[in-house]
């Protein structure tokens, strides 16, 4: 087959998503040739997401739509436990990756959070409180290798990139009312004033307040009044049609990579945007120390090589680990002698909720949009003590306003029939009268749980899928039974008439909807034996690759990922600027 | 009357649809099947009456309905119930064989009967018999369709009228969706526990100018009712 070999260039940046689109523009700005590489096509919101035909809830909410990842050229193989075979998830459910310029940052809810400083010391955290019984034998979960104190900011960075609206609850170690207590120290307030709260959000905020708890609105990248951000860029103000998460926004009041990054990143003269660029390796010289450029397939189905400099993965969490695997970059992971570390401590969230319906109260839910709502962080992390409580972290506990497009958002009681007469009349009755406690409970890593290169499933282009091993755990699980009560708690207090409380149990099943908060596989970390790149998100194997994303998180935590994400591609893009690029070596 | 083209694969039916891929005996099914999963009673029309069956069709001429963006590439495995849905058949393939294998064995139950012929008892009977996995069809589980039967049903039910199902804003309507939101809910939003009920509007009625839009393309929307309490607010 012939191959294309194009000029060199500086830096190659592959996918241009949160982190991509943030890490291309922040080295755009040093004047390198940058050439960014995105499988997808490219996006035009005011077209793309022109009113009406943006509030279309089929497309965007019910799997139809071609912003998220095309199945039929490349998806992932699954199965719970390695004594079973992995099949191919065909249809898209329990999570959303994107295929487009913005990747899924342009279908996310927007929640805009920082992970608690005990997140990212898990490890040593937990065992100087408890002793090192806490984990179970088989739980793989470790400290970063990077503390909140140094990422913070690079958080404060994000959100004024992404324009954060939230309340601070501690300011330069100072709490302040109204804000999350149990955040770590934050340097500045967030750049825009807090959402109103919704009648839900009022109701919850209002239970937790008698219970002693400190609810404060959730931050969300979501404008609570015109903003211009770090680049410049002008984003809309909210006006809260529910049509959020899942969809573009026709406000541009949603911060995503393509109202928040990508008009500004194209102002670059030294910065070249491929889409339909699907990379398929990094190619590596001939002792494989240093990596040469990669190679990908365009949309002509042409094999292209474009050499470079220094190499930025930044895809989505599944392909970054396996464009790591198709490269021999790192050792993969083999779970069977716990060695090697590509694919290591792939983990996920278990997610949960509570339903109040009411008789006497409507919510208008088809009000509000993305994470507009009240959270409170009591049972988080380690804000709680968990002696003899058997698990490790927590989950944060919200009632959400995103919207309520009826498709999805048609709650019925338990024990109402599926269908009929009786369905109809629970759905007509509870539709716009129920209210819903969320659980994001975090998902601590394991040996049973990795990533590796499927033995027979292959792509569009004859490369193994990614093979994802995961089941939830007694942790997780009692985790979220713990939390669910809690959460049950202020269900009473919100007095519904009828509460259904739904923990996670039972195994993971690919099927439905949960959560896009897939991390792990090439995990940060200051050890080369447990992790795939250093504090820097440097290859420790080849230091001209950066992989940068939730890749790199080497357990997942309560909260959204995306604004640590975000911090992580600005802390990597400085680590470039001001340490690599003088010394272009091993950092550490 | 629709116009009729000379592609075999077009439909007309009585009621004026042009069908894409369903063919007057699967349409017949369907009517019936959708109109005991929602059926018309005393809160109003049910999926039937909402073109739920256009709906399908359409979906089932789309993208989605031939699993174009679904990965269909072997070995064929049943796998766990964990590992999602693992059949060689598309949506278009489910409907086409499930109807027929299902057709044929009501044939068989009720003397040669169809199932939009039995009584609303025996079509109800039959389709929780299907939900239970209770009647074994060749070609797939019969749980396998009904369930994708319900999702669509549900999905026509709700879904913009611009894909062919939710007519006259049926589903909407009935439990005060209003569809292409307005720009006055930031101001509304703050007026708790007071209903917001409004002429649903959907993308059709805006795209020919059914309903009018203000100057960021969002609908206004008219008030159900003479004095909504907001309202007098103003």
């Amino acid at each position: 087959m012939s191959v294309v070999k194009l000029k060199p260039v500086d830096v190659v940046v592959v996918g241009m998503g949160v982190a991509g689109s943030i890490l291309s523009k922040e080295l755009a700005m040093t004047g390198l040739r940058i050439v960014g590489l995105e499988r997808g096509r490219m996006m035009d919101p005011q077209q793309d997401f022109a009113m009406p035909y943006a509030h279309d809830e089929l497309k965007y909410d019910a799997y139809r739509s071609d912003i998220l990842q095309n199945l039929s050229r490349e998806t992932i193989t699954f199965r719970n436990a390695v004594t079973e075979s992995a099949l191919p998830m065909r249809e898209m459910g329990s999570f959303k990756p994107g295929e487009c310029v913005g990747g899924a940052g342009i279908h996310w809810m927007a929640g805009g959070w920082r992970f608690l400083p005990w997140d990212f010391q898990t490890r040593s955290r937990t065992e100087e409180r408890y002793g090192k019984q806490q984990f179970s034998d088989n739980c793989t979960s470790q400290d970063w290798g990077i503390t909140y104190d140094e990422l913070e900011p690079y958080y404060d960075q994000f959100e004024h990139i992404y324009g954060v609206s939230g309340k601070a609850g501690n300011l330069n170690g100072e709490l302040k009312n109204g804000g999350n207590p149990f955040e770590g120290v934050r340097s500045r307030e967030y750049p825009n004033p807090p959402h109103e709260h919704t009648y839900s959000g009022a109701l919850f905020a209002e239970a937790c307040g008698t219970l002693g708890y400190k609810p404060f609105p959730k931050p969300a990248a979501i404008m609570t009044r015109p903003y211009t951000n770090l680049y410049k860029l002008n984003l809309g103000q909210c006006v809260s049609g529910g049509f959020c998460s899942g969809h573009g926004c026709s406000q541009n009041a949603k911060a995503t990579p393509l109202t928040a990054v990508i008009p500004a990143l194209l102002k670059h003269d030294n910065f070249e945007l491929r889409t339909h660029a699907n990379v398929i390796k990094v190619n590596l010289d001939s002792d494989r120390k240093r990596a040469i450029g990669v190679t990908y397939i365009d949309a002509r189905g042409r094999t292209v090589e474009q050499p470079a400099d220094l190499v930025i993965l930044s895809s989505f969490t599944f392909n970054n680990t396996r464009l790591l695997l198709l490269s021999g970059i790192g050792k993969p992971y083999d779970p069977a002698s716990n060695k090697g570390v590509v694919g290591r401590n792939y983990a996920y969230q278990a997610t949960g909720h509570v339903k109040l319906f009411y008789e006497d109260k409507v919510f208008n839910r088809f009000m509000g949009g993305g994470a507009h709502g009240s959270a409170i962080d009591e049972f988080d992390g380690d804000n709680f003590d968990h002696s003899g409580l058997g698990f490790v972290g927590g989950s944060f506990i919200d009632v959400n306003s995103p919207g309520a497009p009826p498709i999805k958002a048609h709650a019925v009681p338990a024990g109402t029939p599926g269908w009929g007469s009786a369905w109809k009349k629970a759905v007509a009755k509870y539709y716009d009268r129920v209210a819903t406690i969320a659980l994001h409970g975090a998902c601590q890593s394991y040996r049973t749980n990795y990533l590796d290169l499927d033995p027979t499933y292959r792509d569009a282009n004859g490369l193994p899928l990614i093979r994802m091993t995961f089941d939830f755990q007694d942790n997780e699980r009692k985790l979220s039974a713990f939390v669910a009560a809690k959460a049950a708690e202020i269900a009473r207090a919100m007095n519904g008439d009828i509460i259904d409380v739904s923990a996670r149990t039972g195994k993971y099943n690919i099927g439905p909807y949960q959560s896009t908060h897939n991390a792990g596989g090439a995990v940060m970390g200051s050890n080369p034996a447990t992790s795939v790149v250093n504090k820097y998100l440097q290859s420790w194997d080849v230091p001209n690759v950066f992989v940068v994303g939730a890749s790199a998180f080497p357990q997942n935590g309560s909260y959204g990922p995306t604004g640590t994400v975000g911090a992580l591609a600005c802390w990597t893009a400085d680590a470039i600027k001001d340490l690599y690029l003088n010394k272009p070596s091993a950092l550490i | 009357m629709a116009n009729i083209s000379s592609d075999t694969k077009l439909h007309v039916t009585h009621s004026g649809f042009a069908y894409g891929y369903l063919t007057a005996p699967e349409v017949h099914f369907l009517d019936a099947a959708v109109a005991r999963l929602i059926p018309a009673d005393e809160l109003g029309p049910g999926a039937r009456e909402a073109g739920v069956t256009y709906f399908i069709d359409q979906q089932l001429c789309s993208a989605w309905g031939t699993h174009s963006r679904a990965y269909r590439m072997g070995p064929w495995q049943a796998g766990t119930p964990q590992q999602g849905y693992q059949l060689p058949l598309t949506p278009q393939e489910i409907y086409r064989v499930a109807i027929r294998e299902i057709s044929l064995y009501c044939s068989r139950q009720y003397a040669g009967r169809g199932f939009h012929l039995l009584s609303t008892e025996q079509q109800d009977q039959l389709l929780h018999s299907m939900e239970n996995g209770e009647i074994e069809l060749e070609s797939l589980p019969a749980a396998v369709f009904f369930k994708l039967l319900l999702r669509n049903t549900i999905e026509g039910f709700f879904a913009d009228p611009i894909h062919g199902g939710n007519h006259d804003k049926i589903g909407w309507k009935l439990i005060g969706f209003p569809g292409v939101a307005s720009t006055s809910y930031p101001t509304h939003m703050l007026r708790h526990n007071v209903p917001y009920r409004v002429e649903p509007v959907s993308i059709v009625d805006i795209r020919e100018n059914r309903a009018s839009v203000d100057a960021q393309g969002y609908a206004q929307h008219i008030s159900l009712g003479q004095a909504e309490p907001w309202e007098k607010e103003e």
